[in-house]
């Protein structure tokens, strides 16, 4: 049709997305890495250029390197109960046998993923608080009394507290993308396992798995990018405390910028953040490209 | 089969399903003692986290309103509203022309909009704070209200667009045969259309609008401009050891959203398996 042609009618229809998108988005970016080369604070005008002088601070900051660290175990924590337990309980809820029951496993699974995380990080504040928590109290019931801990005011289990807060809210929501990418792999295939004999550990190994590798790509690296960028959970549950223990790359830049008014610094942090998701999404997209070349 | 296989089978599944089961419980248990201690004093949650209230508290869920859940609640509903509102307008808007239009650049116009996805909100933190400032609507509604409608434009667009791809084209046909311009074309005929992905778009778009925590800690200052997520982040030292208020508090905040989940599973589902992204 010819209305389809008219370019300038189409670009007044995106105006409003392009405008929001450029300026709110793209721009903040570019002026991220600009903000990084200057040292200023949050209410002067003054901005000194320092260069890169911040980008080798941050090289020799063993605090920098804590937070790598923490994101790095939250990125590995979650792929292996996020995407691989995910993947096993999806599996395990497409079983005929269990279709049955799936939309209630389902619906619980899930629901996690849909309240803040304000609120479950503080929930979980309490589930683990010496003296009300029901963690503790659980143990005791069960006779596990030497285990009981103060799970987040220990630098020891702290950053796993919180790792196990956000595996419990977000098991479901990869559970369900497995459990679509299941029902999308033709029934043929199983049937022509059947017939060979396999059982249903045999038939995820060798139907399932090959079949949803897209799949497990695309949720180890939203994986991997949520675990660089948290910083909700642990902002919620312990600042960054006790001491530097917890903190990761996002909660370092807010106390940079925010507490300790290095904005210039901060800026730096999160240029960081940004190559790190932005590598990991370029992977994606070569890895995904290669294989529909394939 | 023989009968062997079969009790083997059946005690597999058995296992299975208590495994499924135990896992639920590790799920709901803390949701339902969230919402049971919102109901207790502070002294039978001390002396028995697992128990039963002896009378249901609804005294609590009142002094949490007052103390400051419903100024934040009336702020999320504000800012939630107007965002998801102008959100599914503009994406619709802008889905229309690259589901259907054929002119120069399209691509390039398609990856800035939907590249969009691929950014950290994270990363924009210090540089939209100067710009909000800087746009002297810092410490306004309109500090959250635009950063949100910015970054949930790319997968609301995605959405859409790949929405309106799937129509059939005849109704069109026919009505620009009719001499339709485009605005009715798109708002008569298309958007109309649209409304399973639409409404999808809303329920998605209302949940992390609801939800978002860090631009809201940082682009308000002001308490009484507070939406939920930070609001009841620092009613936390406000009430300090009151914590069954707090409870109480946390679960009027999760309510709406569990709430619509359970009723529009279906939209959320479609929804997040189409995008596969998180939060």
């Amino acid at each position: 049709m010819n209305i389809y042609r008219n370019k300038k009618v189409a670009i007044l229809f995106m105006l409003p997305a392009l405008v929001f998108v450029i300026l709110f988005i793209y721009y903040p970016i570019i002026q991220n890495f600009i903000y990084s080369l200057y040292r200023w604070s949050s209410f002067s005008e003054v901005k000194v250029f320092v260069g890169f002088d911040y980008y080798k601070r941050l090289l020799s900051d063993p605090i920098f390197y804590i937070a790598l660290k923490n994101n790095a175990l939250y990125a590995i924590i979650s792929i292996v109960f996020q995407v691989g337990v995910g993947m096993i309980l999806a599996a395990v809820l497409e079983e005929k046998i269990m279709r049955r029951y799936q939309t209630f496993f389902r619906t619980v699974y899930f629901m996690p993923s849909v309240i803040s995380i304000t609120v479950v990080g503080l929930l979980f504040q309490l589930v683990y608080n010496p003296n009300i928590g029901l963690l503790n109290a659980f143990l005791k019931v069960v006779g596990l009394e030497t285990l009981t801990h103060d799970w987040l005011g220990r630098s020891d289990t702290a950053m796993f507290a919180i790792i196990a807060t956000s595996q419990w809210q977000y098991i479901g929501y990869i559970m369900l993308l497995f459990l679509v990418a299941i029902q999308k792999i033709p029934e043929e295939l199983y049937e022509s396992a059947m017939i060979d004999g396999a059982n249903a550990i045999q038939k995820f190994i060798h139907v399932t798995i090959p079949q949803i590798k897209e799949t497990i790509l695309v949720t180890s690296i939203i994986t991997i990018i949520g675990a660089f960028k948290v910083f909700d959970e642990v902002y919620v549950m312990t600042a960054g405390g006790p001491g530097r223990s917890t903190e990761v790359l996002a909660s370092y830049m807010y106390r940079a910028g925010f507490r300790n008014d290095e904005m210039g610094y901060a800026a730096t942090i999160a240029t960081v953040i940004f190559l790190i998701t932005f590598i990991v999404t370029l992977i994606q997209l070569k890895v995904s490209k290669e294989k529909n070349e394939a | 089969m023989n009968k062997e296989h079969n009790g083997l089978s059946k005690f597999i599944f058995m296992f299975v399903f208590l495994l499924l089961i135990t896992y639920s419980v590790i799920i709901i248990y803390p949701l339902l003692w969230m919402i049971i201690s919102g109901f207790k004093t502070n002294q039978e949650l001390f002396l028995e986290p697992w128990g039963l209230p002896a009378k249901l508290l609804w005294s609590n869920y009142k002094s949490a309103w007052d103390v400051g859940v419903g100024k934040f609640f009336v702020n999320s509903l504000f800012v939630t509203s107007v965002s998801v509102t102008v959100t599914l307008f503009i994406s619709a808007c802008c889905a229309f022309p690259l589901s259907r239009y054929e002119f120069k650049g399209q691509n390039i116009f398609l990856l800035i909009i939907i590249g969009g996805m691929m950014l950290a909100p994270q990363v924009s933190l210090i540089s939209l704070y100067k710009l909000l400032q800087r746009l002297k609507i810092y410490n306004t509604y309109w500090a959250l209200i635009i950063p949100y409608i910015a970054f949930r434009i790319p997968f609301t667009t995605f959405l859409i667009r790949s929405y309106m791809l799937s129509l059939p084209r005849e109704i069109e046909d026919s009505a620009y045969i009719d001499g339709c311009t485009s605005w009715r074309l798109f708002w008569n005929i298309i958007l109309p259309m649209c409304k399973p992905i639409m409404a999808t778009s809303a329920l998605l778009a209302a949940m992390s609008v609801w939800n978002e925590f860090m631009f809201a800690l940082v682009f308000i200052e002001d308490s009484t401009l507070r939406t939920i997520p930070v609001g009841i982040m620092n009613l936390r030292s406000t009430l300090s050891t009151n914590w069954t208020i707090l409870l109480a508090a946390l679960t009027i905040s999760a309510l709406p959203m569990i709430i619509l989940f359970i009723v529009f599973q279906k939209q959320f589902v479609r929804g997040i398996t189409q995008g596969g992204v998180k939060g």
